[in-house]
């Protein structure tokens, strides 16, 4: 665990479909920078997420100041994508060589595909795409995950955990814990910071 | 974790900007909290719910914003400090009585926030609510980050009650959605006790009447609290520069467009060129403060969304002074420099500043580039569309049966709420909402179109409406297509909350937003009273819609059916399956034999996944809602639905 960032301000995007816990997730990861005595800015396009689209937290981290609510194109230091080709998408707006991406590999196929419009690209076609696009590419099965924990949406979660696990930000499961201890019920805590540790391991024992 | 009362004075914590104006308003000690809910303005009144005590703090859900506008000026005549709340358009709504009672003036301080949304994140306008300020000749203020969200929503009450008017404050998605850090002030809990004073003469406002009238002489008194106002602004810490001494380009600012230029400033690295006038007053403009910075560059850039607000004023300004501040060369809206449309972000407004200054503003490697343009193309787009299980797909296919079996050509004109959907991809099956305009509009139009007959027009006209929007604005045109004997079919789809929004509380439910139990007005009722024939039915009982709505467009005069079904994303729904759906292969006839896929292809519910290999339709059990309509639209009844198992 690093206690500087890499880069100021360190700009995050984390995206998803709307009811994967994208929110929730940006929200915890923020607090627990805000916690270490970070300046965090996040900006957050959900007015339309209860209806299938795309959703997209901005977290831009700073020791310093406020920092827009977008970020600049091109300007992302990590990605944490908790659908496939959303990870895509966002790397082809704010993607760049330097940039950490991080895929939960289960696929929500968009109307286009389900009515047979569209093709859904296969997963080793995304892995290309995404691992050419970036510096570091890590695919985690969050939702498998999440699933043998008894609940699916804990995927973000375990996509929380994998940040951690990338070493790249000061944010460890202590922190973790007091962050949900704060803002959760007590039984949801447990099944939380196993989701949490399982995430944390796929990436750090690589 | 969000805005609560474990939170203490001196905490450092994450806010959204809503909840940062909520806590403004609360470190000023407001009594009353109302508003009409609207994207992105709810999580204002939805935080202050939180706070919410019997004698301590009212919140409350309106009907609409005018009565929203309405119960928080009672708050200030009765000497409490009130917030009032809505998006963009709500202003509209609330702008006769907001024109009045600029006029009349206030007591305690009275804020009215409106939250717009540029680039029309979540509404069907762009609608640009700071020119009300200017119409209605009020002060505005706009916060340009989290912090001064907060300090802005509370200072609005202490300017309000030094002009004794209305003050309004503007924020945009960017601010109300974006989260930031935030240090709490202190709650007051000073006692209260609400009066209204108005039996001193008409002359005075602290004792009189609270009225516009006389016109003249308090229009000029509204004046004199602007000019008030404006002297107050010149002073503000919500005004501030940063840059150098002689800039060659001076960017004027407001609200969330700081962050961008200053953004945009830092990725040209252009510091020691480029100096910010960022304003927290736009209205009226401290023009002092302004004419001392304009003095320090010829070249001004002003970095506003939607209409040319502070431009237009800015120029003005010049060209009354133009003997003191010499030529100036603008660059905005006018000359294209900032879209006219859309919301900006700090890319937008580099190219701008890059443009003027002769710097290019940096890319990624063309390597990078073209490899993006090579491998993203393999991202099919992610379309919005009704929810697995959601009500509205099942009513706008029971409408749309009936209009076909009707023949007469006939349409539905739609509203606002999230079956305005049905008016998008018009290509598709049952997206048959032909008009879209603010709430309620769609009744008003009905109204119209069915009393057209005498000029040869045969289509039969279908107003449809949310239970809140029912409530908001459809019953004055209900009122008047009765009285006028207008000819049309006026559809409640009634999903039993706002649920759009947020699943806010609305007259036709027995709770409110203290989460008291508080009396209903039932929509059955209410029609039944202008003495027309109301139905009602399930949009899942796909053959009931199709012949009630098919008997009623063949009866004379104005005819309601309410259908009513929880929405899908319900508390009392969510993750609970009425059936467990599946398909059976040997049925299901794919594309071989005339069906078309209509399941899939028109019916579009995210849960049935059409299998390309096999070219069978298939359920994702993880997606599907349980709701079991699709078994009725399969001419092959292959789809087949089971009671689901009890959890």
């Amino acid at each position: 665990m690093t206690d500087m960032l890499l880069k100021d301000p360190y700009n995050i995007v984390i995206t998803g479909i709307g009811g994967q816990g994208n929110v929730l997730a940006s929200r915890l990861l923020s607090n627990m920078l805000v916690k270490r005595g970070f300046k965090v800015t996040i900006g957050e396009t959900f007015g339309m997420s209860q209806r299938g689209g795309s959703v997209m937290s901005h977290i831009r981290v700073s020791a310093k100041s406020v920092w827009s609510p977008q970020i600049p194109k091109g300007g992302a230091d990590l990605v944490v994508a908790l659908e496939p080709i959303e990870a895509i998408r966002v790397l082809a707006a704010y993607g760049n060589p330097a940039v950490r991406t991080l895929v939960n590999v289960r696929a929500i196929y968009p109307v286009g595909v389900i009515t047979g419009e569209d093709e859904y690209p296969s997963e080793e076609k995304i892995r290309e795409a995404v691992a050419a696009l970036s510096a570091q590419a890590e695919f985690i099965p969050a939702t498998d995950e999440a699933v043998r924990l008894g609940n699916p949406i804990l995927g973000n979660i375990v996509m929380i955990g994998a940040v951690a696990g990338l070493g790249v930000l000061p944010i460890d499961a202590e922190l973790f814990e007091s962050v949900i201890r704060e803002g959760m019920a007590a039984a949801r805590v447990e099944p939380n910071l196993r989701a949490f540790a399982i995430g944390r391991a796929a990436v750090a024992r690589k | 974790m969000p805005l609560d009362r474990k939170q203490r004075e001196g905490d450092e914590v994450l806010l959204m900007g809503n909840e940062a104006i909520a806590r403004g308003a609360l470190e000023a000690g407001i009594r009353v909290a109302v508003a009409y809910p609207g994207t992105p303005s709810s999580e204002i009144i939805e935080t202050l719910s939180r706070f919410a005590e019997t004698g301590k703090l009212y919140v409350e859900w309106s009907s609409n914003e005018k009565v929203a506008l309405e119960v928080a000026a009672a708050g200030s005549f009765a000497g409490l400090r009130s917030l009032c709340v809505m998006k963009q358009n709500g202003v509209n709504v609330a702008s006769d009585f907001l024109l009045h009672l600029g006029g009349s003036g206030t007591r305690a301080g009275l804020v009215l926030v409106s939250c717009d949304d540029p680039g029309a994140l979540s509404s069907v306008n762009e609608g640009e609510s700071r020119h009300f300020a200017r119409l209605m000749e009020i002060p505005l203020l706009e916060p340009a980050d989290f912090t001064e969200a907060k300090e802005i929503a509370r200072w609005a009450f202490e300017l309000s009650e030094a002009i004794h008017n209305v003050v309004m404050v503007r924020s945009v998605t960017r601010m109300s959605h974006a989260s930031g850090n935030v240090v709490l002030g202190a709650l007051p809990d000073r006692p209260v006790k609400a009066a209204f004073v108005c039996d001193g003469p008409v002359s005075d406002p602290d004792t009189g009447p609270v009225i516009s009238t006389p016109v003249v002489a308090k229009h000029r008194l509204q004046q004199e609290k602007l000019r008030r106002a404006a002297s107050l602004f010149e002073e503000s810490p919500f005004n501030r520069y940063e840059g150098p001494e002689s800039p060659e380009l001076l960017i004027v600012t407001s609200s969330a467009c700081l962050l961008y230029s200053r953004e945009a400033v830092t990725i040209l690295n252009a510091q020691n060129r480029v100096g910010i006038l960022k304003l927290g007053t736009t209205f009226p403009l401290p023009q002092e403060l302004i004419a001392r910075h304009l003095r320090t560059a010829d070249k001004i850039l002003i970095v506003e969304e939607v209409l040319p607000f502070l431009e237009e004023q800015i120029k003005i300004l010049v060209a009354e002074r133009a003997g003191e501040l010499g030529i100036k060369t603008f660059f905005g809206k006018n000359d294209s420099a900032i879209p006219m449309v859309g919301e900006l972000n700090p890319d937008l407004v580099a190219a701008a500043v890059g443009r003027i200054l002769k710097i290019d503003p940096p890319t990624v490697p063309a390597e990078y580039a073209e490899k993006v343009r090579e491998l993203s193309a393999i991202a099919p787009k992610r379309e919005q569309t009704f929810c697995p299980g959601c009500p509205h797909r099942a009513s706008f296919w029971g409408i749309r049966e009936a209009l076909m079996r009707d023949g007469r050509n006939g349409f539905v004109c739609g509203d606002i709420g999230c079956y305005a959907m049905a008016s998008l991809f018009p290509a598709t099956g049952y997206h048959i909402s032909r008009t879209m305009h603010s709430m309620g509009s769609a009744t008003g139009l009905a109204s119209g179109f069915g009393k057209f007959k005498p000029f040869g027009m045969e289509q039969p006209a279908i107003a449809v409406c949310g239970d809140s929007t029912f409530y908001h604005a459809a019953i004055p045109a209900l009122i008047n297509a009765v009285h006028q004997n207008s000819e049309m079919v006026f559809i409640v789809l009634d999903n039993g909350g706002t649920a759009m929004t947020g699943f806010q509380s609305h007259p036709g439910l027995d709770v409110n937003a203290m989460g008291e139990k508080v009396p209903l007005v039932d929509i059955a009722a209410l029609c039944a009273s202008m003495g027309v024939p109301v139905s009602t039915g399930d949009p899942f009982d796909l053959a009931g819609t199709r012949e009630t709505l098919n008997r009623l467009m063949e009866e004379p005069g104005v005819k309601v059916l309410i259908l009513k079904q929880a929405c899908a994303l319900a508390p009392e729904k969510k993750g609970k399956k009425k059936y467990k759906v599946s398909v059976d292969e040997a049925l299901c006839r794919g594309d071989a034999c005339g069906c078309n896929r209509i399941c899939t292809r028109i019916f579009r519910c995210p849960g049935l996944l059409w299998n390309r290999k096999k070219k069978k339709a298939e359920v994702d059990e993880v997606i599907c809602a349980g709701c079991g309509f699709c078994a009725k639209i399969c001419p092959a009844g292959a789809i087949r639905c089971e009671e689901a198992a009890k959890p």
